[in-house]
């Protein structure tokens, strides 16, 4: 029986490699047939943020990656409302990222779900497998 | 209790690579099992058999080595992270065209479908790190 694997992105996208390197098991992750999903909270909301440019600093622009995980497989990345609010962001900042249903003629749905802090606990004990970056 | 350890951080520099070798010495010394310890992100810095701490310091790669000796411990590090840090085994080192290996006894270098693999096959995962 499939495992929920959930991984948790609680860090910025820059300035450390814990968002980049999550990314790289998330994608191996999806070869295993199990019950994958993300999490951003905290600064991780950013990594799902809109308009990254960070060359300038030297570094890649990973945040496509997130728009491909559909043909991976993920389609499910819950993202805290508290987190955003904390930090004057609202759904319109985040990337628009969706995945085809293959269940409904193909349809383009948004991955993205918006959830409170109280649902994000109750969708945590739910998994089996917590990764936390 | 059959357990998956994942090591996020470096010795040394943070105290999640102590917390999780004191862990899996108690957990083997009450009968539990540990399926594998997985090394990621800093973490792959537990994995190298050249450091040198000072002498009144614990030296957490060898306790590491001598941890998997007695029990058999299976220590992965994650070749994707271990190739940006600079850990090589000596095949991997042949293969990149260098010239010196530095991974400590008990350890070896594998995919990141070790870890996955690891915690569909254990009853718990634990993520030791920031």
């Amino acid at each position: 029986m499939a495992k929920k694997f959930m991984y948790l992105n609680r860090k910025s996208p820059y300035g450390t490699v814990y968002a980049l390197e999550s990314l790289e098991v998330v994608l191996i992750a999806a070869a295993f047939d199990q019950e994958v999903s993300l999490a951003f909270l905290d600064d991780g909301v950013y990594q799902i943020a809109k308009g990254q440019n960070p060359k300038a600093a030297g570094m890649k622009n990973f945040s496509p990656t997130y728009n491909a995980l559909g043909d991976y497989g993920i389609t499910k990345m819950y993202v805290e409302r508290e987190s955003l609010a904390e930090r004057g962001l609202t759904e319109d900042d985040l990337m628009p990222i969706v995945y085809e249903d293959e269940d409904d003629d193909y349809a383009e749905k948004p991955s993205v779900q918006l959830v409170s802090r109280a649902e994000m606990a109750q969708i945590m004990a739910e998994q089996d497998v917590t990764f936390s970056f | 209790m059959k357990y998956t350890i994942m090591v996020n951080e470096g010795p040394y520099q943070h105290q999640s690579s102590d917390t999780a070798l004191q862990f899996a010495r108690a957990a083997l010394e009450k009968g539990h099992e540990i399926f594998r310890v997985f090394f990621y992100h800093d973490g792959v810095n537990n994995g190298t058999r050249l450091a040198v701490p000072p002498k009144d310091d614990r030296m957490l790669q060898k306790e590491w080595s001598e941890l998997a000796e007695k029990y058999g411990l299976d220590l992965v590090i994650c070749i994707a992270a271990a190739q940006r840090r600079g850990l090589m085994d000596a095949s991997e080192a042949k293969r990149q065209g260098l010239t010196a290996d530095n991974i400590a006894a008990g350890f070896h270098i594998s995919g990141l479908g070790q870890l996955i693999e690891a915690s569909i096959e254990s009853d718990r995962t634990l993520v030791f790190g920031d």
